[in-house]
């Protein structure tokens, strides 16, 4: 160390020393104290109440919305019109999207051939790049644009802290902090984000617990996903509005089995890892204030769109890119893709999935985004189909690979607890500092969404319910 | 009932008004609850309970604030109006 | 970094600052990271009159009492980084708890303007603030808005903009405690302008330490060791 260094550090010594001599325990209750006489002051001297009166619409609507009988339907219900809403608009949206691509890539490809592009030219640009990006696209874009926006008008509102306060009693029977709701409304949107988010938490314990379980609330990355395959295989044999709301059912109970896992996981750790006293406890209740309408949703889809599309491109297209790549060079007389799925095959097959599906969820670990269009181009580069005009014919793709309603559930499954997407991690790491923690943020939900699948496809061949 | 009644904050109603006369809490809890306003002197009326009973909101230096028993039981101070 | 001036943008939670912070910067918002930290902030620009600016999200916050992460991210900020103004948006509907933690960011810092927000929901519950007597009482300029419905924008922009031409007089208000506190505070300056010079005040530097707030002096002797200006 150099002399000037040294000489810091002995400065600081002396400092700390003298500050300890002088530093007594009420100090910090005089200063307060001090500051709130100040304050008082000045409100005495520059602010005058006439017929002061509290907010009595606040007052009101709390009395209903975190209510004894209505605080909890309510919430449900809330959570469940936000998800039929976000469906039923996405739906028609998305296939015109889809099927405005697949216009687009027609001419793209008498393009190619117009300046008589090569084929592998061709395959990685326009069956790669330009699907996936174009699926991920279609796919994730318009729920985005119609959640978000509805997210953010309660949000605005001031419900959140409301749902906080409500559940804040079945949060600290884990022995979680009920601010955890908070971070979790916002996993919806982006777990990475969300695990910024929990800072909010001040008691490190429980800051850790809504770190590690954030995952399992699937992210805006996830929506698409989950919501395909809901309304693929589970809302098979109703039609229209019907559809729709079994969709949505569908979503609505797995996001609820996501937060009995959050639940599960919470208790567990905080009687073994993670021990400790529940901790630091207050939430502040602001009035109601109502949202700009047209602000608050223009900002929303705006924002929110933008990140989607920034995402498609910067993940989606070099994913897509590379499992172009590895489906079309041979090692042997198989690509390395068909290796790759053969050696997840027993594994996926275990847990009622199959290889592709497991290398797709491999290939995603990036961003979730890419899980269902990256399994697409696996599936597609079998051969087995050449081409898809809209998000039905997708299920013409899955059936042909083997799928059932099983395969669905699982995979819904296992998107909905495996481990967090790249980026997630990495903040993990950057908000915990520690890389224990980041492995087990890693391990724990993996390790569940492996036994959960496995223990539904147990069950259901032991019931025979596959028929 | 007598004018100075001295009562934890989880005790008391709704509707209740308490001026504080002492947290028995320490560290960084009790920073967090000077910050809020909840400091001796300070008139505090007691809002809702949460449907599970716990927490509770209280109304302090002009927000609503909710605290958990295990903070609420560790305020005190005396009843100054009821409903 | 590029020239823009800094605003940094402080206050309670659920003050509608993040309100006003759109307002201002639109959709020319990103998210900034600062000098040896991984801690995001938001941060968006704007110009007026000519003039370009940064404004920087701070975590909203109780205090600067370092209670949590969020408090000493943006106690840190307005320490160590400087913005050329620090605003603080107060919720006018609740103003004791919120003139706190402006009194706070007033003892660390001289450039400040305090800007009174959802003026318009306190008019209608019957609560009148007279902004004048505040603005002699506190020494920095006192703004009335309500960012949701664009009132006094116009004002506090252009009063940014004085404060940055020198053309209105800032001198934060800076509180004094009881003698016992002020006396330890005396005591302690010396030995903080040992090591810090004058580019931190000293004086509020005592006093968190005799507060007993160790994470800050850490901070110091880390960025001191760098050689980094602090």
């Amino acid at each position: 160390m150099t002399s000037e260094g040294l000489e810091l550090k002995n400065q600081i010594q002396q400092l700390t020393r003298q500050a300890e001599k002088l530093s007594t325990p009420d100090i910090r209750d005089h200063i307060v104290e001090q500051l709130y006489k100040k304050s008082n002051n000045l409100m005495k001297e520059g602010v005058t109440f006439t017929n002061a009166k509290m907010d009595e619409r606040t007052e009101k609507l709390d009395a209903i919305l975190t209510s004894r009988i209505w605080g909890f339907p309510i919430m449900l219900i809330m959570l469940g019109a936000i998800f039929y809403l976000t469906i039923a608009g996405a739906n028609i949206p998305s296939s015109m999207l889809a099927n405005f691509f697949g216009w687009m890539e027609g001419y793209i490809t008498i393009a190619f051939s117009y300046f008589q592009a090569p084929d592998w030219l061709h395959g990685v640009l326009v069956l790669g790049l330009y699907r996936g990006t174009t699926w991920v696209i279609s796919v994730m874009l318009p729920p985005m644009a119609i959640f978000f926006p509805v997210f953010a008008l309660l949000e605005n509102y001031g419900y959140l802290p409301r749902v906080a306060f409500n559940m804040d009693r079945l949060f600290k029977s884990v022995g979680a902090h009920g601010k955890q709701s908070l971070t979790m409304a916002m996993g919806f949107g982006c777990n990475a984000a969300a695990v910024i988010s929990s800072r909010i938490i001040e008691s490190p314990r429980e800051r850790m617990l809504s770190i590690l379980t954030n995952n399992f609330v699937p992210c805006n990355g996830r929506w698409g996903t989950l919501i395909v395959l809901a309304s693929l295989f589970m809302a098979t044999g109703f039609t229209g509005g019907m559809q729709t709301l079994v969709t949505t059912l569908v979503v609505v109970g797995l996001v609820m089995f996501g937060i009995f896992v959050t639940f599960i996981v919470s208790w567990t750790l905080s009687k073994t890892a993670l021990r400790g006293v529940p901790t630091h406890y207050t939430l502040e209740l602001p009035p109601y204030r109502k949202p700009k309408l047209f602000d608050t949703v223009i900002r929303a889809s705006l924002t929110k769109s933008i990140s989607v599309l920034n995402r498609a491109v910067k993940v989606a297209a070099p994913a897509a890119i590379l499992t172009w790549i590895i489906a079309n060079i041979q090692i042997g007389d198989t690509s390395i893709l068909m290796h790759i799925v053969s050696f997840l095959n027993p594994l996926g097959q275990a847990i009622g999935l199959d290889g592709f599906i497991l290398m797709a969820f491999l290939i995603g670990l990036p961003a979730n985004e890419i899980v269902l269009p990256v399994l697409l181009m696996g599936y597609l580069s079998t051969g087995a189909l050449v081409d898809v005009d809209s998000i039905q014919d997708l299920k013409q793709i899955f059936l042909t690979n083997g799928w059932t309603w099983l395969t669905a559930l699982n995979m819904m499954l296992f998107s909905l607890l495996h481990y967090p997407c790249g980026t997630t991690l990495v903040n993990i790491y950057k908000e915990t500092k520690s890389l224990k923690w980041t492995f087990w943020s890693f391990v724990i939900p993996t390790g569940i969404a492996f036994f959960v699948t496995w223990l539904v496809t147990e069950f259901v061949h032991y019931m025979r319910l596959l028929s | 009932m007598n004018g100075s009644k001295i009562l934890k904050l989880f005790d008391a109603n709704i509707g209740d008004a308490v001026r504080i006369t002492h947290l028995d809490i320490n560290g960084v809890m009790r920073r967090r609850l000077l910050d809020l306003g909840f400091v001796p002197g300070a008139i505090v009326k007691v809002l809702r309970k949460s449907p599970l009973g716990d927490p509770i909101a209280f109304r302090v230096s002009q927000t609503t604030i909710a605290l958990r028993k295990e903070e609420s039981t560790k305020i005190e101070g005396e009843l100054v109006s009821y409903e | 970094m590029n020239d823009n001036l800094r605003i940094a943008l402080a206050g309670n939670p659920n003050t509608g600052k993040s309100t006003l912070f759109n307002l201002l910067t639109g959709l020319k918002q990103h998210t900034g990271n600062w000098a040896g930290k991984t801690v995001d902030l938001m941060a968006g620009t704007f110009t007026f009159k000519g003039i370009s600016y940064e404004m920087i999200d701070l975590p909203g916050t109780y205090s600067l009492f370092s209670n949590s992460k969020d408090e000493e991210v943006a106690r840190d900020y307005i320490v160590f980084e400087k913005p050329d103004i620090t605003l603080v948006v107060l919720d006018a509907t609740a103003l004791e708890r919120n003139l706190n933690l402006a009194l706070q960011v007033m003892e660390i810092t001289e450039k400040v303007v305090i800007c009174i927000n959802l003026i318009d929901e306190s008019e209608k519950m019957g609560i009148s603030i007279n902004e004048k007597i505040l603005m002699k009482r506190l020494g920095v300029p006192v703004i009335k808005i309500s960012a949701r419905n664009k009132i006094g924008i116009p004002m506090l922009l252009d009063t940014i903009d004085r404060l940055i031409k020198g053309n209105i007089p800032c001198n934060p208000y800076k509180m004094t405690y009881d003698e016992e506190t002020e006396m330890k505070i005396e005591q302690l300056i010396p030995f903080v302008q040992n090591i810090t010079g004058e580019q931190l005040s000293a004086r509020w530097l005592s006093l968190r330490l005799i507060d007993g707030d160790k994470s800050l002096l850490k901070e110091i002797e880390q960025r001191l060791a760098k050689k980094d200006a602090i």
